[in-house]
């Protein structure tokens, strides 16, 4: 009896270890989090990802006004400086490749689906090779020496991780023009990187809104999804700025894991323990809705709330008519590196850095962008309306 | 079984206290109990007291799912995975059509059956073990899965689905409202006491005592075994249901979820390895473990530990059970 249940002990440690990496995203360490739950108000320590010329960079261009048409934000630019690139003029038509880091979630899905349809806008692209590096860094520079071997006349690459990836990316700039979006890379040699804003303005555009609309001394809670990534880092520590500047007190700084159910308890435990949550604050929508409801299922009224631009969230806005704010990120960035490709391969100048406008979604512009036709996980500010495919495509009706 | 040729007072002492015992884990949960009590009065009006039970529901069910398979000798390290894929799929196939809600509860049940079935078939007929049949099986629904999807859910639970692990009768006097969670809770918690009192009960404790001594007396050990793997299917298709209610679609409802029934059915005394414990003992060990969580909540404890404090309880629970089945 003793041994058998001593062998299955240890079998059952070593799965722990083995599922531990492949089930768990519990972290193994928070500083900021234990910090501020300790002390049951405060938000804790300033993390060691925060940058400030960073963040005052970007709390600059939230109110610079962007170039280009109006009606075309992915087309846009803020504070642009050209950079020169006859020297890529070439007679199409085009190949062009992309390196994708991954569909793995909805945001990556539908702005995928933006750029395949920003590719059939375009009848001088023969054609449009794409490589899925699931998510792998390993993988996506085996991707991207494979598709130096295709015969492509510019490269668009999403990167997996900023640091790991530079060194494929030099080495395909040797070869080809070069165009980065989302995530950065650490080097000069791209023709253009495109992306909004970024974390620190859309942290900053939830947190200001919380701290106008809830009255001083408020509860807020701050929901993350987990710590050490950069851009949630720089959401959480822009909003950190503007909480410490002001009168709210943050009760608590939690990790959801992007975990629904999660959420929804922690959000009730919060309800528990303090009798009423005046704010919600939280570096990305995805949970939103499972926020709200536990506000709803506790018989709470609804607190002012931040979301993202996810269907499912601004329908229950509408609905429920809550005192909300959704920043974007947005997806039509997706649609900017094709533009930019064509404009390189035709020797027309480009913005570099392209920094796209990172709108916000306001009580104000709700209604243009609550679709029901479209799924509940799809990304309103996809700037994909006028896209040839849409709205089946996208999983709409 | 192996009792019967111990002197009574070890006999007694060993029922009360001894490993498989269920008052540990009922002291246990008093105390956390009484804590929470002193800590948060307003833990003990009904409504909220209802609401935390309608949040424990789907773990205390799992956890009755996996004593079956832990009492037999064996494990089901592929519930959180199936939890996972059952949502997803529901999600996918009712895409919001409350008419697809039935057809697609029964798929879900359906397919949860399947799942034990084959856990179950693998580890008897093909004698693989159970360990390594259900983290294959895991590693194949989050493999699976993940294929299907892209890597993100789509579609969405019609309210007719969500209605199970998130609402519940209402305007009761007193009560509140009465989640349907807690009502399916006592309906399958009943069965499974039922079960375990019956003749397959008592086949499968023997099993997981001395299978061989079992199939010498004529049990069906292959049988029973396989059952108990279809049981924690289905417990873990119905808490799939309830949580896929409760918050909605997500890739992440299940993670983990195989080491929490774990560390709960351990946390309610019964013995890893099998023969000992009841189906009562590892339903409280849940919701002692869920009481604990709470109260870890309430005394501001970050979440993170929430991990470090149930990898302790599975150390000390199998070390203390160890000490104690040597008295």
């Amino acid at each position: 009896m003793r041994t058998r249940t001593g062998s299955a002990l240890a079998a059952l440690a070593g799965t722990a270890m083995i599922l531990a990496g492949c089930a768990s995203d519990v972290p193994a360490a928070n500083p900021s989090a234990s910090g501020s739950a300790a002390a049951g108000a405060g938000t804790g320590e300033t993390s060691s990802f925060f940058v400030q010329a960073d963040y005052d960079n970007e709390m600059g261009l939230r109110s610079a006004t962007a170039t280009g048409p109006a009606d075309k934000p992915w087309e846009q630019a803020l504070n642009p400086t050209n950079a020169d690139t006859a020297k890529y003029k070439k007679a199409g038509p085009y190949n062009l490749c992309f390196s994708n880091a991954g569909v793995g979630n909805p945001w990556r899905q539908v702005g995928f689906k933006n750029m395949q349809a920003e590719v059939k806008l375009h009848p001088e692209i023969k054609s449009f090779q794409v490589t899925d590096a699931e998510s792998k860094d390993d993988k996506q520079i085996s991707d991207i020496t494979d598709l130096l071997g295709k015969g492509c006349d510019a490269l668009i690459v999403s990167p997996n991780t900023t640091a790991t990836l530079t060194p494929a990316v030099e080495q395909a700039c040797a070869k080809v023009p070069v165009i980065v979006f989302d995530r950065g890379v650490n080097t000069k040699c791209p023709v253009t990187f495109i992306n909004p804003i970024g974390g620190y303005a859309f942290g900053a555009a939830g947190a200001e809104f919380l701290t106008e609309k809830v009255k001083p001394g408020g509860n807020i809670l701050a929901l993350r999804i987990l710590p050490g990534v950069d851009v949630l880092e720089a959401r959480w520590g822009a909003a950190k700025v503007a909480f410490d500047k002001s009168q709210l007190k943050v009760v608590g700084v939690e990790f959801t894991d992007g975990d629904a159910a999660k959420t929804k308890t922690i959000v009730s435990n919060y309800l528990q323990r303090f009798g009423t949550i005046d704010g919600i604050w939280m570096d990305a929508g995805a949970t939103a809705v499972a926020a709200a409801e536990a506000f709803e299922d506790a018989g709470k009224p609804f607190p002012a709330i931040v979301g993202e631009d996810q269907q499912d969230f601004l329908r229950m806005w509408q609905d429920k008519k809550l005192t909300a704010v959704a920043p974007t990120y947005p997806t039509y960035q997706w649609r900017t590196p094709v533009i930019a490709a064509l404009k390189i391969l035709k020797g027309e100048p480009v913005p570099n850095p392209w920094k796209l406008p990172q709108p916000t979604i306001t009580d104000a512009n709700l209604a243009q962008f609550v679709d029901p036709s479209m799924p509940p996980l799809h990304y309103a500010m996809c700037g994909c309306s006028d896209l040839p495919g849409y709205p089946g495509d996208w999983g709409g009706k | 079984m192996t009792t019967e040729t111990i002197a009574p007072t070890a006999q007694a002492r060993r029922g009360r206290w001894g490993a498989g015992s269920i008052w540990p884990v009922v002291v246990i949960l008093v105390l956390l109990l009484v804590a929470i009590g002193i800590r948060q009065p307003e833990f003990y009006d009904p409504p909220a007291l209802l609401a935390f039970l309608k949040r424990s529901a789907p773990l205390i069910i799992l956890a009755a799912g996996q004593y079956f398979v832990i009492v037999a000798g064996d494990f089901d390290l592929s519930v959180g995975s199936l939890v996972t894929a059952e949502v997803v799929i529901a999600a996918r196939l009712i895409d919001g059509d409350p008419a697809a809600t039935g057809p697609v509860i029964a798929l879900v049940l359906g397919f949860g059956l399947l799942v034990g079935l084959v856990n179950g078939l693998v580890s008897t007929l093909l004698l693989v073990p159970s360990f390594i049949t259900t983290l294959g099986m895991y590693l194949i629904l989050v493999g699976a899965v993940y294929t299907w999807t892209g890597g993100s859910p789509r579609g969405a639970l019609s309210e007719e689905f969500r209605m199970f692990g998130r609402r519940g009768i209402e305007g009761v006097p007193w009560l509140g409202e009465i989640p349907y969670a807690v009502l399916i809770l006592l309906v399958l918690a009943a069965l499974a006491v039922l079960a375990m009192r019956s003749d397959f009960g008592k086949v499968l404790l023997a099993v997981g005592d001395n299978p061989r001594a079992a199939r010498l007396a004529g049990g069906r050990v292959a049988g029973v075994r396989t059952v108990a793997f279809v049981i924690s299917g289905c417990c873990a298709a119905v808490a799939a249901v309830l949580l896929g209610g409760f918050g909605g679609v997500s890739f992440q409802v299940g993670a983990g979820l195989e080491f929490t029934a774990i560390t709960a059915v351990v946390l309610g005394g019964v013995v890893l390895g099998g023969g000992r414990g009841s189906v009562v003992g590892a339903m409280l060990g849940a919701l002692t473990l869920q009481t604990l969580l709470t109260l870890l909540n309430l005394l501001g404890v970050a979440g993170a530990l929430a991990s470090a404090v149930q990898g302790l309880i599975i150390l000390a629970a199998v070390a203390i059970g160890g000490l104690r089945a040597r008295t």
